[in-house]
C-alpha cells in the first residue's frame, strides 16, 4: 500500500478510464461528452508514461518510448478537441441544442 | 539543537540552489524573499508608472500624499483593502471567487525558477523555461473565468479578446524562445561561434544553464549570430508586451473601449489581486527575456573590459546606483517649497534620501558587493524592461483588435519560424556544409 | 541524486485530486464547473508525470492540455449559450445500460489486474533520470519516430483546416 509501484498507476489509469467511459455513455451535453473523452485519453497517457518509467528501469534511461507515445496522444487529443468543438458550433448554429440525443435527424 | 543549526548552515557551504540541495528551510527563506521582493517591486512599479507617465505627459503626477507622492501606493493599497466587495447578483459565485486566485497563482509560481544568480534561485528545474511558459499560460484560464463569471457583456467580450490575444502571442513567444534555446547547445565562442564538439548534446532548458551557456560562449544571446539574436529578442519583447495586456496592446482593458474589460465587475481586494498579478507577470516575462537574451546575472562587457580594475569598477555599480538615487532625493529636498506646511514632507524626503545613501555606502564594502553583484545586474536589467513598459504606455497609440491579431499571426509568427530556421542553419553551418551542400554539389557536378 | 520526497503522500494526494476531478466532470450540471474540474485533474496529472520522472511530458501537459485545449473548451462553452441546456435533464435514457457496461469493463480490469499482479515486478531505477529526459525524448522523436512526427504535424494541419471550415458561417 505504501510503496508506489506500477500497479498503482495502472489501477488509477483504469479508474479514470472508467469515469470517462461513464461520462461518454450517460451524459447528454456534447461538451461534457467531449471532456469525458479527454479524460479517457489522459488515463491512457498515464498508463503509457507509467510503463515508460517501468521500462527505464530495465532497459536503461533512454527507453522513453512511452513518453514519446504520450506526446503523440496529447497532440492527437488537441486536434480532436478542435475539430469536435468545431462540429459542435456548426451543429448548435443549426439546431440550437447541445444534447446528443436530439441529434436524430435520420430517425424515421 | 545542534542538528538544526547544522541543517541550516550546511546549505551555506554548498554551491547549489536550495531545491537542488534538498534543503527545505532555505527554500522557504528564498520563497519568502522572492515574495517580499515582488511585493516591494509591484509597489514601486505603481509609483514609478504614475510618475514617469506623468512626466512624459508634461505634468507632475501624485505629489501630495507623501513627498513627491512616495506614499501614494500605500494609500492606494489601504483604499483597495477598505473598499466594499461587490459580487454581481447573477454571477457564478465559486468561479467569480476563484478567478483572481488562479491569475495570481500563475503569476507568482513562475518565480520558482527565475535565476537571480548562479545559485540564487529557489530551484533549478531541468525544464525551467518550459515550466515558465506553461505556468504563465495558465493565467489565460483565470482571465476567461473572470470574464465569464461576471455575467455581464463587457467583461465577457473583454475576457474573450484578452485571452485570444494572449494565446496568439504565446505562439510567437514560444518560437523566439526556441530560437534562443538552440543557441545554448553550441560550443563555439564569440559572436558567430557555431557548433563544436558535442553540439546537440548539451543544450539545456534550465534557466541557470541558459545563462551559464552565455557565460561559456562569452557573448549574450542578443548579440549572437548578429542580427538573428537581436531579431529574436525583438520578437519576444513585442510578444511579451502583448502577453501581459499592456499598452499598446491593451484594448481588452482600456477604459475608453470596454470599461476595464474582464475586471470590470471586480472591486476592492479582488481587483488588487488582478493588478498584482499583472505587474508580477510583467516582471516574470521580463525575467525570461533578461535570462534568455541579456545574459541574466552577467555583467556587461566581460571580454572587452576585463581585468582587475574593470572588475572593481563594475563591482562598485550597486553602491553608485544607490548613491545616485540618494543624490536625487537630496536635490529634490533642496527644491521643496520653504513653507511650514511642507516641513514634514521635506524631512521625510531627506530621511528617505539618507536611507538610500546609507544602503549605497553599505554596498561599497567588498564583502557585501561581492555577494550582491549577480542580483544587482539581474535587477537592473529587469528594471530597464519595466521602464520600457512604461515608456511604451506613454508613447504608442493603441492597436485595434484586428490589427493586434494580424501582427501576432501574420507578422511575428512567420518571422519567428524563419528566424528558427536561420538560427539552426547558422549554428550547424559546418555540419550542413560538409553533410549536405558538398555532396549535393558533387552530385550535380557529376550529372552535368 | 536526491531521493524522491514523500512519494506515497504525493501519489495519493494527486490521484485523489484526479479522481475527484473526474467524478466532478461527469456529474456537474454547469459545463463551466466541469471544465474547471477537468483543469484541476489535468494539473494533478502533470504532477503525477513529474513523479514518474517525465518532466518534459509534464511541461507539455501543462502548456498544451491545461493551457491550450481547456482554454479552447472554455471559449466554446462561452460562445455557445448553454443556459437552456443547464435546466434540462442531464443524463440520457440509457444511463443504466451505460453504467452496467462500465461496470463490466471495470470487472474485466479487476480480473486482469488481480491475476497478473506479478508480471511487472519492481526493480531499482537508474539514477539521474530527469537530467537527460528532454534530450532523450528529442533523440527518439526526431530519430526513430520521425515519420510519426511528420504525420502528427500533417494531422494538426488537417485539424486546423477542419476546425476553421466547420466553424465558419458561410463556406
Amino acid at each position: 500500500m505504501l510503496h508506489i509501484s506500477t500497479l498503482h498507476y495502472m489501477v488509477l489509469s483504469a479508474a479514470l478510464f472508467l469515469l470517462g467511459v461513464i461520462g461518454v455513455l450517460t451524459r447528454r451535453n456534447v461538451v461534457i461528452v467531449l471532456m469525458s473523452i479527454e479524460l479517457i485519453l489522459n488515463a491512457v497517457n498515464l498508463n503509457l508514461v507509467a510503463f515508460s518509467h517501468y521500462w527505464q528501469g530495465i532497459q536503461g534511461p533512454n527507453a522513453l518510448h512511452g513518453q514519446v507515445f504520450a506526446i503523440f496522444v496529447i497532440t492527437d487529443a488537441a486536434a480532436e478537441a478542435a475539430v469536435g468543438l468545431g462540429i459542435l458550433i456548426a451543429f448548435f448554429r443549426n439546431k440550437e441544442t447541445v444534447n446528443v440525443d436530439e441529434v436524430n435527424l435520420l430517425k424515421w | 539543537m545542534q542538528p538544526i543549526i547544522d541543517y541550516i548552515t550546511s546549505y551555506l557551504n554548498s554551491n547549489k540552489t536550495p531545491g537542488a540541495a534538498g534543503n527545505f528551510f532555505w527554500a522557504f527563506v528564498y520563497i519568502l524573499l522572492v515574495f517580499v521582493g515582488l511585493s516591494v517591486a509591484v509597489i514601486a512599479m505603481n509609483w514609478l508608472e504614475r510618475k514617469i507617465l506623468a512626466h512624459m505627459q508634461v505634468r507632475l503626477g501624485p505629489m501630495r500624499v507623501g513627498p513627491h507622492g512616495l506614499l501614494q501606493p500605500i494609500a492606494d493599497a489601504i483604499k483597495l483593502l477598505l473598499k466594499e466587495d461587490i459580487m454581481p447578483a447573477e454571477a457564478d459565485g465559486f468561479v467569480f471567487w476563484i478567478a483572481p486566485f488562479i491569475v495570481v497563482l500563475a503569476a507568482f509560481t513562475v518565480f520558482v525558477v527565475v535565476p537571480f544568480g548562479p545559485t540564487h534561485a529557489i530551484t533549478d528545474m531541468n525544464i525551467g523555461i518550459l515550466f515558465m511558459l506553461g505556468v504563465s499560460s495558465l493565467s489565460v484560464l483565470g482571465i476567461v473565468m473572470a470574464g465569464w463569471a461576471s455575467n455581464s457583456h463587457y467583461p465577457l467580450i473583454g475576457a474573450l479578446r484578452s485571452s485570444a490575444q494572449m494565446v496568439s502571442y504565446e505562439v510567437a513567444m514560444g518560437l523566439a524562445v526556441v530560437s534562443a534555446i538552440l543557441m545554448t547547445s553550441l560550443h563555439g565562442l564569440g559572436l558567430y561561434g557555431a557548433g563544436g564538439v558535442g553540439t546537440g548534446d548539451t543544450g539545456t532548458l534550465s534557466m541557470i544553464g541558459i545563462v551559464q551557456a552565455q557565460q561559456e560562449q562569452g557573448v549574450w544571446f542578443v548579440f549572437k549570430f548578429f542580427p538573428l539574436g537581436l531579431i529574436a529578442f525583438f520578437i519576444f519583447a513585442i510578444a511579451m508586451v502583448a502577453e501581459t495586456n499592456r499598452a499598446p496592446f491593451d484594448l481588452p482593458e482600456a477604459e475608453s473601449e470596454l470599461t476595464a474589460g474582464f475586471h470590470t465587475e471586480y472591486s476592492g481586494f479582488r481587483w488588487s489581486l488582478f493588478f498584482l498579478a499583472e505587474y508580477s507577470a510583467m516582471i516574470a516575462v521580463s525575467s525570461i527575456a533578461v535570462t534568455l537574451w541579456l545574459g541574466g546575472w552577467l555583467r556587461p562587457f566581460p571580454n572587452l573590459l576585463h581585468g582587475a580594475t574593470w572588475d572593481l569598477v563594475f563591482n562598485l555599480f550597486p553602491g553608485i546606483t544607490f548613491l545616485f538615487l540618494a543624490a536625487l532625493c537630496f536635490y529634490s529636498t533642496a527644491r521643496m517649497p520653504k513653507h511650514p506646511y511642507f516641513k514634514i514632507q521635506t524631512m521625510g524626503l531627506a530621511g528617505f534620501g539618507a536611507m538610500l545613501g546609507l544602503i549605497g555606502l553599505v554596498l561599497f564594502i567588498p564583502a557585501v558587493f561581492v555577494r550582491v553583484q549577480d542580483i544587482y545586474w539581474f535587477a537592473i536589467k529587469v528594471a530597464a524592461f519595466m521602464y520600457l513598459y512604461i515608456w511604451y504606455r506613454g508613447t504608442f497609440p493603441r492597436y485595434r483588435f484586428d490589427q493586434l491579431m494580424k501582427v501576432g499571426w501574420k507578422i511575428l509568427l512567420p518571422m519567428g519560424l524563419g528566424l528558427l530556421i536561420l538560427t539552426a542553419g547558422m549554428g550547424m553551418r559546418s555540419e550542413l556544409w560538409i553533410g549536405v551542400v558538398v555532396p549535393l554539389w558533387h552530385w550535380v557536378a557529376n550529372i552535368l | 541524486m536526491n531521493p524522491p520526497v514523500a512519494t506515497p503522500f504525493f501519489f495519493y494526494l494527486l490521484s485523489g485530486t484526479m479522481l475527484i476531478g473526474g467524478i466532478l466532470v461527469i456529474t456537474r450540471r454547469n459545463a463551466v464547473h466541469s471544465a474547471l474540474a477537468l483543469i484541476a485533474a489535468l494539473l494533478a496529472q502533470a504532477g503525477l508525470y513529474l513523479m514518474l520522472y517525465a518532466p518534459f511530458v509534464a511541461g507539455v501537459q501543462i502548456i498544451l492540455y491545461a493551457g491550450g485545449i481547456m482554454v479552447l473548451f472554455l471559449f466554446v462553452i462561452m460562445l455557445v449559450n448553454l443556459e437552456r441546456a443547464q435546466k434540462e435533464r442531464q443524463f440520457n435514457k440509457q444511463w443504466l445500460v451505460g453504467i452496467a457496461a462500465a461496470g463490466a469493463l471495470g470487472g474485466l480490469f479487476i480480473t486482469i489486474y488481480t491475476k497478473g499482479k506479478g508480471i511487472f515486478p519492481d526493480h531499482a531505477m537508474p539514477s539521474g533520470l530527469e537530467a537527460q529526459n528532454t534530450q532523450g525524448v528529442g533523440v527518439l522523436l526526431y530519430g526513430q519516430y520521425m515519420f510519426a512526427f511528420e504525420i502528427a504535424s500533417l494531422l494538426l494541419l488537417v485539424a486546423i483546416i477542419g476546425a476553421v471550415v466547420m466553424a465558419k458561417k458561410r463556406i
